[in-house]
């Protein structure tokens, strides 16, 4: 009885504690502001730096997140859909009422590296400072001088809208507790300049693992790095990106890796979904090193453990035989009967990683929507698939899908009618 | 012309020629053509924009015929008009989730591509059925598409689509030959907001003038009317727009995908 009491007590203390901890304004010193920055105006109006900036922005994608469907670029105001509610981008361009024109760089450095608003509150992670922490000062300034640089566009882009508790900016301390440490990249003097390089930028300013890793029920995530996982809310796989045994890019070269991110297409494997924006937006215009560097660095992930024996469903011969026969009438044609695509045209399905991943999301999205990998400088004119949502029914896809996914060497489990039905009313987004 | 097997010269010869025989089959015929070589697992591809475009021509047919029931007609289109369409699906200006998804990621080169190759197609047109009507229905119908209505300040159809109300080059549509639930729906979706044009987006200005008993009048006489023989659009600058609209130059917002 009298320890229950002492623990009792020291609950509640523990809980005005962290009450009053709560409830008190933020502590961290305001950053400098424009007119007593050690940079000054004149520093970011450099040429060289501005290019290397826009580069960098480049490089990390900030366009794609930071711009409303037929928006002005950098102006904000996409929503970023999470199961806690959505998140609009804010506004990048230098207008002094929306935009970032009253921040000076040590705000923004803060913001990047820290994940702390100008005001000192807590930024949500929808933002992904957990990954932007690592890029240098260096690069930041160049970005912030390339963000100043855009002609100012006066557009709010709205607040968060997200469900309680998540809506208390506060809620966020505990969350930063145990999945946010602040932190510079730190080199691996055994590994190449390259290897360094391709780690900096997969792990910084690319940001991979925001979709390349499973998050938990808070959004977190503790995973292996880069092991894969669902995008929620949007239900697409990113895949495992380890190119050694039983990784979901198993047997793909440092040349299949820069072509996809350099033309959206390889002899691997076509981006579609999220991925064909990041190579549309972003990875086409990346220099050949950096695409290399980030290839080299992808190829020393250590191998997988083995999956899963392959899962079995009622039916199963009768969905097989079912699903070989709508391959041949309406797959074969371009993918070939032995699953080995056109080099160059149609991707391959044989050992395609979008076909393979654990959940089976990809690919019955894939058969759904149908559509064009990335425009891109070395693909201008790509060749497309057509959507068979309207002449499939769930049942059809699931077998199809399934089929394929034992097919030839492939050894990835069934899906079910289920899975079809689900994603079939996926909002696209 | 790509021939993709790797596996010997004689072979790839052999290919070549039927490839070539297939292709020449196919600007003959204007049929898709796949050339199958037996023996050979790999597919050959034609190096065609239809071939390309099978994402597109899946719905809409392989040369822009449309189904009667839902998915519209595309051939004969003018090109500029078709082009604006795709990038006013990545704009968001078009809500239709597939088409939104489906134009992501194109350039606007390839759209424009896309768009003349379906505005050079030549299909029939084929007669949908029209809901039976009253004849003051239909001649309420007449008068908007002909004559227009100043009391409500809304002028004809011809005013912008063409005495003959089959198009003007470049960016003006056509309104004969096409279904009355394609027609109603579209000024419909004028009126909810989930089809815009550039700015100033006078077919919004139009719509949401119209009275529900007006689309349905002017959408059933104009699915009722024949196509004449030459559909094609009135050559550029055949009407003076009585309204000011983003896709005929007029006002500051007229570049293609821009947002309002």
């Amino acid at each position: 009885m009298k320890r229950l009491r002492w623990i009792a007590m020291a609950v509640l203390l523990l809980v005005a504690l962290l009450g009053g901890w709560l409830l008190t304004g933020p502590h961290r010193a305001a950053p400098p502001s424009r007119v007593d920055s050690t940079v000054s105006a004149a520093m970011l109006k450099d040429p060289a730096l501005v290019a290397r900036g826009g580069y960098l922005a480049t490089v990390g994608d900030c366009v794609s997140c930071h711009t409303e469907q037929g928006g002005p670029p950098f102006a904000g105001g996409r929503a970023l859909p999470t199961p806690f509610g959505s998140v609009p981008a804010p506004n990048l361009t230098p207008d002094r009422a929306t935009g970032l024109g009253d921040w000076s760089f040590e705000a923004f450095w803060r913001a990047l590296h820290e994940g702390i608003g100008r005001h000192g509150e807590l930024l949500y992670p929808a933002f992904p400072y957990t990954s932007y922490t690592r890029v240098s000062r260096d690069d930041a300034l160049a970005i912030f001088a390339y963000l100043q640089s855009l002609p100012p566009v006066h557009h709010v882009a709205g607040s968060p809208s997200l469900r309680f508790p998540y809506d208390l900016r506060k809620s966020l301390l505990a969350w930063r507790a145990v999945y946010f440490k602040a932190g510079a990249f730190k080199p691996d003097p055994a590994r190449s300049a390259a290897w360094n390089r391709g780690a900096y930028l997969v792990q910084g300013l690319g940001h991979c693992n925001e979709c390349h890793a499973a998050r938990d029920a808070f959004g977190g995530s503790t995973a292996m790095p880069l092991s894969g996982g669902r995008i929620p809310v949007q239900d697409w796989y990113a895949p495992d990106l380890g190119t050694q045994a039983h990784g979901g890019l198993e047997g793909w070269s440092t040349q299949d890796i820069v072509d996809l991110l350099k033309t959206g297409q390889s002899a691997k494997g076509a981006a579609f979904g999220p991925m064909a924006e990041v190579v549309a937006r972003s990875t086409q215009f990346m220099h050949d090193d950096d695409l290399q560097a980030i290839a080299t660095y992808l190829q020393s992930l250590p191998p997988r453990p083995a999956p899963p024996a392959r899962g079995t469903v009622p039916d199963a011969a009768a969905m097989d035989r079912r699903g070989g026969e709508i391959y041949a009438e309406r797959c074969a044609d371009c993918h070939g009967k032995d699953g080995t695509g056109v080099a160059g045209v149609y991707p391959p399905l044989d050992g395609n990683s979008a076909v393979l991943d654990p959940a089976g999301i990809n690919a019955i999205r894939a058969v759904l929507l149908g559509g064009f990998p990335p425009v891109t400088g070395g693909n201008p004119r790509p060749y497309s698939m057509p959507p068979f949502a309207q002449q499939l029914d769930d049942r059809d896809v699931a077998a199809v899908v399934s089929y394929i996914r034992g097919a030839w060497s492939n050894r990835a489990g069934p899906v079910q009618q289920r899975d079809v039905f689900r994603y079939r009313h996926t909002p696209v987004q | 012309m790509d021939i993709r097997d790797g596996k010997g010269t004689r072979r790839g010869w052999r290919h070549a020629a039927a490839l070539a025989v297939a292709l020449l089959a196919a600007s003959l015929a204007g049929a898709p053509v796949r050339a199958a070589a037996p023996g050979d697992d790999a597919p050959h591809v034609p190096d065609t924009l239809q071939q390309r475009i099978a994402a597109c021509t899946a719905c809409h047919g392989p040369h822009g015929e449309g189904t009667p029931d839902f998915f519209p007609r595309l051939a004969g289109k003018p090109a500029g008009y078709l082009a604006r369409q795709l990038g006013y699906f990545q704009a968001g200006l078009r809500k239709y989730a597939p088409m939104e998804y489906m134009v992501r990621q194109l350039s606007p080169a390839y759209m424009r591509e896309i768009a003349a190759y379906f505005a050079a197609q030549q299909v029939p047109y084929r007669r949908s059925p029209v809901p039976a009507l009253p004849t003051a229905v239909l001649q309420r119908g007449e008068q908007l598409a002909t004559a227009g209505d100043p009391a409500r300040r809304l002028p004809a159809c011809q005013g912008c689509h063409g005495r003959t109300l089959t198009g003007v080059e470049p960016d003006i549509p056509g309104l004969l030959g096409l279904p009355y639930d394609y027609l109603s729906s579209q000024l419909g979706s004028w009126r909810t907001g989930t089809r815009a044009a550039a700015a100033p987006d006078c077919m919004a200005t139009i719509a949401n003038r119209l009275t529900p008993a007006d689309i349905t009048a002017v959408s059933a006489w104009l699915a009722s009317r024949e196509v004449p023989d030459d559909a094609h659009a009135l050559p550029a600058g055949s009407v003076q727009p009585p309204l000011a609209c983003g896709v005929l130059g007029g006002g500051a917002a007229a570049g293609q995908g821009a947002a309002p």
